[in-house]
């Protein structure tokens, strides 16, 4: 089984920049999602969607509107309120040789699922020795900045980066969001997918009293119709500079990018895109140029992404260092409802952050 | 891969994936729901064994009949003080619902989420337990504390997010947190509350106690594994609780289907796990309470947990954030066949010549006022986002008993960010 799959993932035509020749849409990061499911699944007829509320209604976040119309409701199919059940019927649907893309309506509540994605999904090629993998593709809305208080906002990404065995991709725009997802999809070994819900809609800056501008304004909402690929385990670099790094992803993205601009700082700011695999090159060559490293996430800081980045960038990058490499984060604490601002790493924060590195 | 090995003699597998009776446009039809006349269950003794009793597993326990009277053995005979007080508690819950709803859409608060058409299955529980029997309800059960007499500034201050809210602000709004009230903070995380009942009362059967616990959660939540952990726990240690499904037809926009309601219900759970099992006409609020007095003796007495099916219908919204005309038939909450709480107990109460309509109406516009009146006070605390929040420090607080190195440092630099924002 497993061998069929592989053939199948390296017979394809479609080539990175093969985008370009392609005709274009204007799309949100919903429809990006959305987009990049329905062409998996016309072209694969192995691709199956399913979640809470993901099937007749399209989910709560519209990322499956009109799928299972298109596809039939047993390609894509409300499931039972259980992530447990959801990631595990996953895994088996994957060693039968299908390739499921299951939804968790919010990753504050993916938890009930972990044992099935860290103790299995993660381990099925390895205990194996490769006679099972489990090539599943779990999407799941991230993030705060909506006031939904505890349960509808955390970043979870480093208790799966923490993980052998599971990839970690996050979007930052509908372009990325499409060419990520049909690569995670296509990849043999299971994949974190988390969307970034605030930016859903429109590139979120974090002046959170200005009005966020749609995506259509932006450049990267020209999404390609068909298939594409953006690969897993390479950064984009969205603003080239020299004097100091800033790594981030998802939301804080616009949020670093913004602050740049508004501080006139020359810096190069680094989109991820995929936090495992890490595109180490690209921090390395970045930092050495620079000399200066900020990273920037919204999850919590303790054992957060950026302890790693920070490990990396300190052990790589040491003799071209001139300033500590710095975090702005989250704070340590679950996220508040009345007090999200004070709590989010905007741009009183990251502007701090960044005068601090630059001062020395 | 491609298609599957098909051997040609064998018929294909097919997937059912389940189908609600209606979608939007449809015509509704609920002749497949069976209601059952108001007195055909029997009402077994307390003690009785889950095996001599699965037929009240199928069936439908009932108590007003068409007709407005209670009749039959689970007719709780209540004193017409209580009934009253029911009725007003189940019309203030309403009148609460609509008026904090409507604060969400003005823009007063992020979300809500009302219980109309279920406000039995918290007001009528709540009124056969004691008060100090400690609850560990979801989120649409605000029924319990207006039975409790919780305050209803308290309530809005805690939608609002307001200075005025002893939880901080920091919970999205409706998930209280009411200890003096025995009732449990409540949690996002659906079923989460489930084995913490049980736990509850182990506890309380460890210490020799008398108060039992009582856990809510939705029919859509039952699929979760920590509702099975908790039946399975309740069962091993004949752990003093009583275990409520509401099952409102809907889990947001899945229909019971997707909980396994095709195949049996969800009082039948309790079968396989050995605990009794009771279904109950959930808009009835005698049956309700009946139920619950039923299952409460019998913890009490130490005779095990009972699992309580509340048959009912989710008549708008499953919250603020919803809209469910995307889904379902608008019909559908019209014809419900079971009608509606809270206007059957005020007939009932008409019928025993208790009440009126326009002592109803009179109780409906007084409850309305005082609803508004609360609001009022509450917003002189603050509405959400307009600066009158808890102070920044209090967003470090409780994470620990103590504040550990690391947040004091955290805190200190968020106030110096406010400084550096706000510059006084
Ligand atoms: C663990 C978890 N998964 C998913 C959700 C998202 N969610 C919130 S309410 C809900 C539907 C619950 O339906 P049901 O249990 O029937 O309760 P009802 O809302 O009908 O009262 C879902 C899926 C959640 N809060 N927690
Ligand atoms: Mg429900």
């Amino acid at each position: 089984m497993a061998e069929v799959m592989q053939d199948y993932a390296t017979s394809e035509a479609t080539n990175e920049g093969a985008a370009d020749q392609t005709a274009t849409k204007t799309m949100n990061m919903i429809e990006a999602i959305n987009s990049a499911m329905d062409v998996m699944m016309d072209r694969d007829p192995d691709v199956v969607i399913m979640g809470e509320d993901v099937g007749y209604f399209g989910g709560v976040f519209r990322c499956t509107a009109g799928l299972q119309a298109k596809h039939g409701k047993t390609r894509v199919f409300d499931t039972p309120i259980s992530e447990c059940g959801i990631v595990g019927v996953a895994v088996g649907m994957g060693a039968y040789g299908l390739r499921p893309v299951p939804e968790i309506q919010f990753a504050d509540y993916i938890y009930p699922g972990i044992d099935q994605l860290i103790s299995e999904a993660a381990r099925l090629r390895y205990r194996s020795a490769g006679e099972f993998i489990a090539p599943i593709t779990v999407r799941s809305p991230f993030g705060g900045g909506i006031f939904g208080g505890q349960t509808h906002s955390q970043s979870p990404e480093s208790l799966f980066t923490h993980v052998s065995g599971l990839k970690t991709v996050i979007p930052s725009t509908p372009y990325d969001a499409k060419g990520l997802l049909i690569s995670a999809i296509e990849d043999n070994d299971p994949v974190i997918f988390f969307e970034p819900k605030r930016i859903y809609n429109g590139p979120f800056t974090g002046y959170y009293d200005r009005p966020v501008e749609p995506w259509s304004k932006h450049a990267a909402s020209k999404v390609p119709t068909g298939h594409y690929r953006i690969p897993l385990g390479k950064a984009n670099i969205v603003r080239a500079g020299e004097a100091l790094t800033i790594l981030a992803y998802g939301t804080m993205v616009h949020v670093a990018q913004a602050v740049v601009e508004a501080n006139g700082v020359d810096a190069e700011v680094i989109d991820l895109r995929t936090l495992l695999p890490l595109d180490i090159e690209t921090i390395e060559a970045s930092v050495k140029k620079t000399g200066r490293c900020l990273i920037v996430h919204e999850a919590t800081r303790t054992s957060g992404f950026g302890a790693e980045l920070s490990a990396l960038v300190q052990e790589r990058c040491f003799y071209h260092l001139e300033a500590p490499v710095e975090r702005v984060t989250g704070f340590d604490t679950p996220y508040p409802h009345s007090l999200e601002w004070a709590y989010f790493p905007g741009p009183i924060r990251i502007g701090r952050a960044i005068a601090k590195i630059m001062k020395d | 891969m491609a298609d599957g090995p098909l051997r040609s003699n064998l018929q294909p597998l097919a997937l059912h994936v389940p189908e609600p009776r209606s979608r939007p446009g449809d015509p509704v039809d609920f002749s497949d729901v069976i209601v059952p006349a108001a007195d055909s269950m029997a009402r077994p003794d307390e003690a009785v064994s889950p095996h001599d009793m699965r037929d009240l597993s199928f069936g439908l326990v009932r108590v007003l009949d068409d007709e407005h009277r209670a009749v039959g053995a689970w007719d709780p005979r209540l004193p017409h003080e209580t009934l009253l007080k029911m009725l007003r508690t189940m019309a203030l819950t309403r009148a609460f619902d609509e008026r904090l709803y409507r604060a969400q859409r003005q823009g007063k608060t992020s979300f809500y989420m009302k219980c109309t058409g279920e406000e039995a299955t918290s007001v009528a529980a709540a009124a056969a337990m004691q008060g100090d029997d400690m609850v560990f309800p979801s989120y649409r059960q605000q029924g319990i504390l207006m039975w409790r007499g919780y305050a209803l500034t308290e309530m809005i201050n805690q939608i609002y997010s307001n200075r005025g809210d002893k939880l901080k602000g920091r919970q999205l709004p409706i998930m209280y947190s009411v200890p003096e009230l025995s009732f449990f903070t409540i949690s996002g995380n659906l079923a989460t509350q489930y084995p913490q009942a049980v736990g509850w009362a182990m506890a309380s059967a460890i210490k020799g106690d008398t108060r039992i616990a009582s856990c809510w959660c939705g029919e859509g939540s039952t699929a979760e594994g920590d509702f099975h952990s908790a039946m399975t726990f309740a069962s091993v240690y004949n752990a003093p609780t009583i275990l409520n499904v509401v099952n409102n037809q809907w889990a947001i926009s899945s229909f019971s289907g997707f909980a396994g309601a095709e195949r049996t219900t969800f009082a039948a759970r309790a079968i396989g796990y050995g605990i009794a099992g009771l279904r109950v006409d959930g808009n009835d609020a005698l049956a309700v309470y009946a139920a619950t007095q039923w299952a409460a003796e019998r913890a009490r007495s130490n005779k095990g947990p009972t699992l309580i099916e509340h048959f009912t219908y989710r008549a708008e919204g499953h919250s603020t954030s919803d809209d469910p005309s995307a889904y379902r038939s608008a019909q559908e909450s019209a014809e419900w066949p079971l009608g509606d709480p809270i206007h059957r107990l005020k007939q009932h109460c008409i019928a025993l010549g208790i009440w009126d309509d326009e002592r109803h109406a009179a109780m409906d516009l007084e409850l309305a006022e005082m609803v508004k009146a609360a609001t009022k006070e509450a917003e002189k605390n603050g509405v959400l986002g307009h600066g009158m929040h808890q102070p920044f420090e209090t967003m470090f607080e409780d994470v620990f008993e103590e504040l550990p190195w690391h947040l004091q440092e955290q805190m200190a630099q968020a106030l110096e960010e406010r400084a550096a924002k706000w510059p006084k």
